[in-house]
């Protein structure tokens, strides 16, 4: 009981954890039909900014403020100066976006060296909370919380304010919102920034639990990919959903068949694609 | 057009058969390599530059054909005859599979699914260490024997068997893209749609094109499973795949001669900057961004401006 119910905390704050970088991607997608593959870097940047940060100011809210204003000025630069030139052209972005994922990765390692590293939780989640039997580290709760609070916030962004509907319209159809007046280009511009902040705040959240190191662009993205292609692209809903399930078949598989541990992951997608080919809540 | 493509390729071939002459045993084994990387971009651009499908994930095939060599060859037999024909099945029977997937797919997503797909195999080969060595690979995979006179060894005789599947391989795929179901595969890249009305089975097309990249990419990873006589997860990896996307389009998509020449330039830059200074991936993820802002279409492509002539 106590493995169970453990494990399912583990699995449920890795996928609060997947939701976070699986909604910028999908956010970004759904309205510029961009695949940023450099979207794992920005889990990474915000790790090792954030660390870096911390070890001068000693304070966790001052890490997480600077590490994501960063990188999300680098979403804005890369989005203004290079994306926005290749209009719906999926492979040069692709290429692009590869190239900046390479280069932020050979970066990393060349500042920061190849030993994985943590991030200080703050010190008030140092303790462990225990219910009855169970004894679980409050910092997972945390996450779990965070991934709630930005979940309700993202969902209110978009179905409650005029920005929401703005995007909504823009990933409806481009053309048509531009034509009502909707400063698309502006738009891109600040969904990319807010992709770009949401893997950062991951970044800085997984840093205590996950960790960074020189490969974890990778293997985020790929998780990350993972949620989008089961969850359905351009969908909030789906990337929750998605994250969670992920989430906890990951931590369930490594604990259970460690030999088989992506597997357990990549199987149910590739189940899920040929039944569901937009994933369980895509529209296209 | 057809003969002038078929001399300028035999003055090729004459000259790559007397550069043993001129290189070093070192110089070879780069060339060698060179011409294996070739065959894999050129199976790549089957796909991309003809049929319009941008794969990422296209190191699944060369890998699982290069982990199926090794793996037969270090605990079966090495026996040519058995093992050769063996990774290509492999290779051509994972595309087969994976292309029932992808298929359903378009633009980003197909990107998405083969890289994810791709992806499964990697995590099979990193983690059921039992089979594959996890991320230590397989090593000491040893070269063929056959039945010729002179051992397959460094240099001259592994160069000449590679040039030799090098020379069969772009007949094999010249003839495909020119063929009615090469024109095809270009008719549904330009309009999916106006093939369909035109009553193109498309879907078949693109599954026949999706399976014959994966053979062909299976060739070039049997060769390098020999040649490098290790195979590791990386070889089957998004960097190696993306690698290959990189090599058509640096050369240039949609032609034969592109592909090949790409491979070559990222080969040789991989060796001499390599040799120089730790931070390579740096170099290739500038090159990435350089090649999409500055050289879309690629060296042949600047070519053909400078010529001013126009794509054939």
């Amino acid at each position: 009981m106590t493995f169970w119910v453990t494990q399912a905390l583990n699995g449920i704050s890795f996928g609060m954890l997947l939701f976070l970088l699986a909604a910028g991607l999908s956010l970004i997608y759904g309205l510029m039909r961009v695949l940023n593959l450099a979207h794992g870097s920005y889990y990474i940047l915000g790790g090792y900014v954030g660390l870096a940060a911390i070890r001068v100011t000693g304070s966790f809210v001052l890490a997480a403020l600077a590490a994501t204003a960063v990188v999300t000025l680098i979403g804005v630069v890369m989005e203004r100066f290079f994306l926005r030139r290749f209009g719906e052209q999926e492979l040069p972005q692709a290429l692009l976006t590869f190239g900046f994922l390479l280069i932020f990765a050979d970066l990393s390692l060349w500042l920061w060296g190849g030993t994985p590293q943590t991030l200080p939780k703050p010190a008030i989640f140092e303790r462990s909370i225990r219910m009855g039997a169970i004894v679980f580290p409050s910092y997972r709760l945390f996450v779990i919380g965070v991934g709630l609070v930005i979940g309700l916030g993202l969902w209110w962004l978009q179905e409650g304010t005029r920005l929401g509907a703005m995007i909504r319209a823009g990933v409806d159809d481009a053309e048509m919102a531009r034509g009502t007046g909707v400063n698309v280009g502006l738009l891109s511009t600040a969904v990319f920034a807010l992709g770009a902040f949401l893997a950062a705040l991951g970044g800085i959240i997984g840093g205590p639990f996950v960790g960074v190191y020189p490969g974890a662009d990778f293997e985020i993205l790929e998780m990350a990919l993972v949620v989008v292609i089961v969850g359905g692209l351009g969908s909030l809903k789906g990337a929750f959903v998605g994250g969670l399930l992920v989430g906890l078949l990951d931590n369930f598989g490594k604990a259970l068949f460690p030999e088989l541990a992506l597997f357990t992951v990549f199987a149910p997608m590739a189940i899920i694609l040929a039944i569901r080919p937009t994933g369980l809540f895509g529209v296209r | 057009m057809k003969t002038r493509v078929a001399v300028r390729w035999a003055a090729a071939l004459v000259v790559l058969s007397a550069l043993p002459a001129v290189l070093s045993s070192y110089q070879l084994g780069l060339l060698t390599k060179m011409l294996i990387f070739g065959i894999f971009a050129m199976s790549l651009d089957l796909l991309l530059g003809y049929a319009g499908l941008p794969s990422l994930g296209h190191a699944a095939y060369f890998g699982v054909a290069a982990y199926t060599v090794g793996l037969l060859s270090l605990r079966v037999a090495n026996n040519f005859w058995l093992d050769f024909p063996a990774g290509l099945t492999m290779a051509a029977g994972v595309s087969a599979l994976f292309g029932l997937f992808a298929l359903r797919a378009r633009g980003s997503y197909f990107l998405m699914i083969t890289l994810a797909l791709g992806q499964v195999l990697w995590g099979i080969a990193f983690g059921w260490r039992s089979l594959t060595g996890g991320d230590d690979g397989l090593p000491s995979v040893p070269r063929p024997r056959l039945p010729l006179p002179w051992a397959l060894t460094d240099g001259g005789p592994f160069y000449y068997f590679v040039l030799a599947f090098f020379a069969v391989s772009i007949l094999a795929l010249s003839v495909i893209v020119r063929s009615p179901f090469g024109r095809a595969l270009v008719g549904i890249r330009e309009s999916e749609r106006r093939m369909e009305v035109l009553g193109y089975d498309v879907w078949r097309y693109k599954y026949v094109a999706f399976i014959l990249a994966g053979l062909f990419a299976g060739v070039a990873g049997n060769l390098f499973v020999y040649f490098n006589g290790f195979v590791s997860p990386s070889y089957l990896n998004i960097v190696f795949s993306a690698a290959a996307l990189l090599m058509v389009i640096l050369g240039g998509a949609g032609t034969l001669v592109g592909p090949a020449l790409g491979a070559a330039v990222i080969v040789f830059l991989e060796n001499l900057i390599s040799a120089y200074m730790e931070r390579w991936v740096l170099v290739l993820g500038v090159i990435y961004v350089l090649v999409t802002l500055f050289a879309p279409s690629g060296l042949v492509g600047l070519v053909r401006q400078r010529l001013g002539s126009h794509p054939a």
